[in-house]
C-alpha cells in the first residue's frame, strides 16, 4: 500500500513538473499557436534568476519566495521581447517560427554559457523543503509537494484569470475568432502581446521551481522542452484543463513504466502511447470546435 | 500558411505556367549543375584536397545526402521533420553493428560487450552478421519506421507543428533508449573503433579515398532520384499537398499517401547517410542522432532554399565546413553564428540563398 502511494506520488509530482512546464506553452502554442523552441529557455531564465537571487538575499526562504514573481518577470519580459521583435512577423507561418526561436534558443544558451560558465549552479533550497512530509499514508519530499502545490497555484490562477478578467475574455475572444474580436474592438496586437507575456512568465515560474529538484545548467529548458510540447499535443489546444489532464497522465503513465521496466523504456513506452492516443483522438483531449478545414 | 511561400515560389508552381521553351532551358540548367556538382565532387575535390580533408568532405556529403531527403520532405512536401537523426541513427547502428561483428575475434563477439556486458551477442544482433542482410537494413528499418509514423500520423490528418513536434519526440525517445542500453549497443559511448569495411582495411588510405568516393556516388545518385521526382506528377502532387491539402483531396487523390512517400524516401536516405556515415568518422554515438543533431540538419537545407534541388546540398556541406572550421577556433562565437543563421535566414530568406538571385530580379522588374 505504502508502496502504491509513493508511486502515485512519483506520478503526480512528474507531472506536477510537466505541467508546470507546459502551462505557459498552453497559451503561447496553445491559445496562439506559435511553437515557441525557447520556451525551454525562459525556464532556464527563471532558473537563473533564483540563482542571482539567492547570491543577493542569503536566507534561502526568502529567496525562494522573492525569485517566484521575480522569475515570472524575466520570463515575461525575454518572452515579450521575443514576441515583438520577431514573432509578431510570424504569425502566419508557424513552422518556420519553430526554426526561428530554435536559433533564439541556441543564442540564449550561450548567453547563459558566458555569463554563468558552463558548469552547473545550484540553488540552495530552504530548510523548510529540505526534509520529507508524513502524509499519513505515504512520506514524501516536501520539494516536491511544494511544486505540486506551485503548479495546482498556477493553474488556478490561470484558469481564473481567463475566466473571470476582461482580460481572459479578450485572450478567449481572440483565440476563438480573431476578426469578430478586432471587429468589436478588442486590439488583437496588444491581447497576443500579453498572452504571450504570461506564458513565457509561467516559463520562468517553471524554472525557478526546476532549481528545487536539481542543478542548473544551459541546457535545463532543452531537457524537458520535448515532454512539455508533448503534453499540450496530447492535451489539445485551446484548453487549459486539457492540458492539466494530459500533464498528470503522462506523468502517471512514465511514473508507472518506470517502475515496471527501465526509465529509458518508460520514455519510449509512452511516446507510443501518445501516438496511438492520436490515432484516437488526433485532436487531442479536449479541442474547441471549429468549422475551418484547417 | 503557405501562401506567402506559394505565391513566391518558382521551383514549385512555375512548372506548369512558364512556356515550354524556357522550361527546357531550366532543364538544361539543372542537368548543368549536376554535371557541375559531379565534377567538384568527383575530380576537382580528391584532386586537390589532402586525405585527411577529404575524409573530412566524406563526412559532410553525408550530411548533404540526408538534406537532399529533407529537402523532398520539407520544402516540397511541407513535413517539417525534426527527427531525421533517428532515420540517419538506424542506418547508422546497422552499418556499425555489422562492422562490430565483423571485426569480432575467434568468438564473434564484439569487445565492447565483453567489457560492459555478459560476453553473450544479444539475438537481435545475429542477423547483422550477414553483409546482404545489413544492407538491406539500413534501407528497410528507417523506410518502416517511417512509414509506421507517417502513417499513423498522416492518415489521421495530424500534420503541420503536430506532426513536428512528435517527429521530434521520436528522436527524443530514440537518444533516450540508446543511452539505456549500455551493455547491448554502447550506451553514451556509442559504437567505435571500427578496423575493417566489408572486409577492406579501414586504415588504409587508399580505402579512405574510396569511401568518398562511394559517398560522393551516393549523394549524386540521390540528387539524380530526387531530381526526376521533382520532374514527375508525383512531384507537382507533393507540391499541391504542401500548399493546398485540402484542394488536393477534393480532387480525388489521398495526401496521406502522398506524404508518406516523401517521408519514406527521406527516411530511407537519411538511413544510407548514416551507413555511410560510420566507416568514414569511425564512431556513432546518441549525440549524432538527438534531438539537437535532427534540428541541425535543418539548417544547412533553410540556408542553401529548402525547395530547390541543389540549395539542399550546397547549405549542408557550406554548413558543415563552416561549423568545423569556426567552431574549433571560436566554439562560443560559433553557437551565436549558427543561432543567428537560424533567425534571420528563416524569418527574412526563408527561401535560402537560392532566392537572393530571384529577389533581385523581381525588384529590378518593379523599378
Amino acid at each position: 500500500m505504502e508502496a502504491l502511494f509513493g508511486q502515485l506520488f512519483a506520478g503526480l509530482s512528474l507531472g506536477s513538473v510537466l505541467l508546470l512546464a507546459a502551462l505557459g506553452l498552453a497559451l503561447t502554442f496553445g491559445q496562439m499557436g506559435v511553437i515557441n523552441m525557447a520556451h525551454g529557455e525562459f525556464m532556464m531564465a527563471g532558473a537563473y534568476t533564483a540563482y542571482v537571487v539567492q547570491g543577493a538575499v542569503s536566507d534561502a526562504g526568502v529567496s525562494l519566495l522573492l525569485s517566484i514573481p521575480l522569475g515570472f518577470l524575466v520570463g515575461g519580459v525575454l518572452g515579450l521581447v521575443l514576441e515583438m521583435t520577431l514573432i509578431r512577423r510570424m504569425y502566419h507561418r508557424p513552422l518556420d517560427t519553430l526554426l526561428v526561436t530554435w536559433g533564439v534558443a541556441l543564442i540564449l544558451q550561450q548567453v547563459a554559457r558566458d555569463i554563468f560558465g558552463a558548469p552547473n549552479v545550484d540553488v540552495k533550497a530552504p530548510s523548510w523543503l529540505s526534509g520529507s512530509v508524513d502524509l499519513g499514508v505515504a512520506q514524501v519530499p516536501a520539494s516536491r509537494l511544494f511544486i505540486l502545490v506551485l503548479a495546482v497555484v498556477a493553474v488556478g490562477g490561470l484558469s481564473l484569470v481567463l475566466a473571470r478578467t476582461a482580460l481572459g475574455r479578450r485572450v478567449r475572444g481572440v483565440v476563438q475568432n480573431r476578426d469578430l474580436a478586432e471587429t468589436v474592438g478588442i486590439s488583437t496586437r496588444a491581447t497576443d502581446k500579453l498572452t504571450f507575456f504570461i506564458g513565457s512568465g509561467l516559463a520562468g515560474v517553471a524554472g525557478v521551481a526546476l532549481t528545487l529538484l536539481g542543478s542548473t545548467g544551459p541546457t535545463l529548458g532543452t531537457n524537458y522542452i520535448v515532454d512539455a510540447f508533448l503534453v499540450v499535443v496530447a492535451g489539445g489546444i485551446g484548453q487549459i484543463k486539457g492540458t492539466v489532464i494530459a500533464a498528470f497522465g503522462l506523468g502517471l503513465l512514465q511514473a508507472t513504466f518506470e517502475y515496471s521496466t527501465t526509465a529509458s523504456l518508460a520514455k519510449v513506452a509512452v511516446f507510443v502511447v501518445i501516438v496511438v492516443f492520436l490515432q484516437i483522438r488526433p485532436q487531442g483531449i479536449f479541442s474547441i470546435r471549429t468549422r475551418s478545414l484547417a | 500558411m503557405t501562401m506567402e511561400l506559394d505565391k513566391a515560389d518558382e521551383t514549385g508552381t512555375a512548372v506548369a505556367r512558364t512556356p515550354p521553351k524556357r522550361k527546357l532551358n531550366k532543364e538544361w540548367a539543372t542537368a548543368f549543375g549536376f554535371i557541375a556538382l559531379a565534377v567538384a565532387l568527383l575530380v576537382l575535390a580528391p584532386a586537390v584536397l589532402s586525405d585527411f580533408r577529404l575524409s573530412l568532405l566524406g563526412r559532410f556529403v553525408c550530411y548533404a545526402i540526408v538534406a537532399v531527403g529533407i529537402g523532398l520532405a520539407w520544402g516540397r512536401g511541407g513535413m517539417l521533420t525534426l527527427g531525421q537523426g533517428v532515420f540517419f541513427g538506424l542506418g547508422a547502428y546497422a552499418m556499425a553493428m555489422h562492422l562490430k561483428l565483423a571485426d569480432a575475434g575467434a568468438d564473434g563477439v564484439p569487445d565492447f560487450m565483453k567489457l560492459y556486458g555478459s560476453g553473450q551477442v544479444p539475438g537481435w544482433w545475429e542477423p547483422f552478421r550477414s553483409p546482404v542482410f545489413t544492407v538491406i537494413a539500413i534501407v528497410a528499418v528507417p523506410a518502416l519506421v517511417a512509414f509506421g509514423l507517417g502513417a499513423a500520423v498522416f492518415r489521421r490528418r495530424v500534420r503541420g507543428a503536430y506532426f513536428a513536434i512528435l517527429s521530434q519526440a521520436l528522436a527524443a525517445a530514440f537518444a533516450i533508449l540508446l543511452i539505456g542500453q549500455q551493455a547491448s549497443i554502447g550506451g553514451t559511448n556509442g559504437l567505435n573503433g571500427f578496423r575493417s569495411f566489408f572486409g577492406f582495411n579501414l586504415y588504409d588510405p587508399v580505402n579512405k579515398r574510396m569511401l568518398f568516393y562511394i559517398a560522393a556516388s551516393v549523394l549524386l545518385v540521390m540528387v539524380l532520384v530526387v531530381w526526376q521526382l521533382y520532374r514527375s506528377r508525383y512531384g507537382e502532387l507533393l507540391v499541391a499537398v504542401r500548399d493546398q491539402e485540402e484542394r488536393v483531396r477534393f480532387l480525388g487523390y489521398d495526401p496521406a499517401n502522398v506524404k508518406i512517400v516523401a517521408y519514406v524516401v527521406a527516411a530511407a536516405m537519411a538511413g544510407i547517410a548514416g551507413a555511410l556515415f560510420v566507416p568514414i568518422v569511425g564512431i556513432i554515438s546518441p549525440a549524432s542522432v538527438g534531438v539537437v543533431p535532427s534540428i541541425a540538419f535543418l539548417i544547412g537545407v533553410a540556408i542553401g532554399g529548402r525547395s530547390t534541388l541543389f540549395g539542399p546540398v550546397v547549405g549542408a556541406i557550406a554548413v558543415a565546413w563552416a561549423q568545423t572550421s569556426l567552431s574549433e577556433a571560436f566554439p562560443s562565437f560559433w553557437t551565436y553564428f549558427q543561432g543567428a543563421m537560424f533567425v534571420l535566414v528563416v524569418a527574412f530568406l526563408p527561401k535560402g540563398f537560392a532566392s537572393v538571385g530571384a529577389f533581385r530580379k523581381r525588384k529590378e522588374a518593379k523599378a
